[in-house]
């Protein structure tokens, strides 16, 4: 079983194994997701839903109180994960992601889904820059998991089934 | 895309009036840009005081019209936003490009 982020609710955390099936897949959060849930949302892996999705995510954050530079960093760090998840979980094909946001005292608690390709070994990318040397080298892309893990904390996967699980936090402060 | 051009002086400036730069519409930035850039004038000013929003996937398609078009016309940035200048910065993007706080002949303050 994995481990849960500490104080965050998480996911599945004592729901026991999850039975997922090719036909019907168990959903891995219907259990054990605590906290107040801010925002929901179960879309259609694009780039252009990502988009959509944001602006919604961004409008409701504000609505909530959020203060602005969390909600640029939930809006950036998202960004992110989710046009990874696009571009390498499901590599162009068609597939779903699930993304919940909840608040605690000190962040927003990010939980990011999808039924894509596990992460290259298992784990998530690190975090190095890739090399720059103008004018000659200089890179069009590798820039994203250094963008995430300098805003986001407590970043955290798993895979669970046939499942991508991914939790994160956003500081407010 | 939405993007407008002007001559100041031996400058080309093109002008972002969308507001957002993200994976979805990287591709047909990178094709509008290098199109304005048909125009004449050297260097060519990416005035972004309208772009509230970049994601790494902007970013890679600005680096990739610099690509373009050096190495006779540089290109070079004015009028970043909080949002946009923190990625830049965050990816040290912000050493390979000059960054203008304003486009040239540009009197009024962006908001």
């Amino acid at each position: 079983m994995a481990g849960r982020v500490a104080g965050s609710g998480g996911w599945g955390g004592s729901g026991g194994p999850v039975r997922p099936t090719r036909r019907q897949p168990v959903h891995p959060f219907d259990t054990a997701f605590s906290g107040a849930t801010l925002f929901h949302r179960r879309f259609v892996a694009r780039d252009e839903t990502t988009r959509h999705v944001l602006q919604d995510l961004i409008a409701c954050l504000g609505q909530a109180d959020v203060p602005p530079k969390a909600i640029a960093n939930a809006e950036l760090i998202l960004a992110e994960i989710l046009n990874n998840v696009v571009e390498h979980a499901y590599a162009g094909r068609a597939g779903l992601i699930e993304l919940w946001l909840s608040a605690k005292t000190d962040g927003l608690v990010c939980n990011i889904a999808d039924q894509g390709q596990p992460f290259p070994g298992g784990a998530m990318p690190k975090a190095d820059l890739p090399p720059v040397s103008p004018p000659d080298n200089v890179p069009e892309g590798g820039f994203g998991w250094h963008i995430i893990r300098s805003l986001a904390v407590g970043l955290h996967y798993r895979r669970r089934g046939d499942w991508n699980l991914l939790t994160l936090e956003v500081p407010l402060g | 895309m939405d993007i407008a051009t002007s001559r100041a002086g031996d400058s080309l400036v093109v002008r972002v009036n969308d507001t957002r730069i993200d994976a979805s519409v990287a591709i047909a930035f990178k094709e509008a840009v290098r199109r304005a850039a048909d125009a004449a004038g050297n260097p060519v000013i990416l005035d972004l005081g309208r772009v509230r929003f970049i994601d790494s996937s902007g970013l890679g398609a600005v680096v990739a019209v610099m690509k373009l078009l050096a190495p006779d016309r540089k290109l070079e940035l004015a009028a970043l936003t909080p949002p946009v200048d923190k990625v830049f910065r965050l990816t040290r993007m912000d050493s390979v490009f000059t960054i203008h706080p304003q486009p040239p002949g540009d009197l009024q303050a962006t908001a």
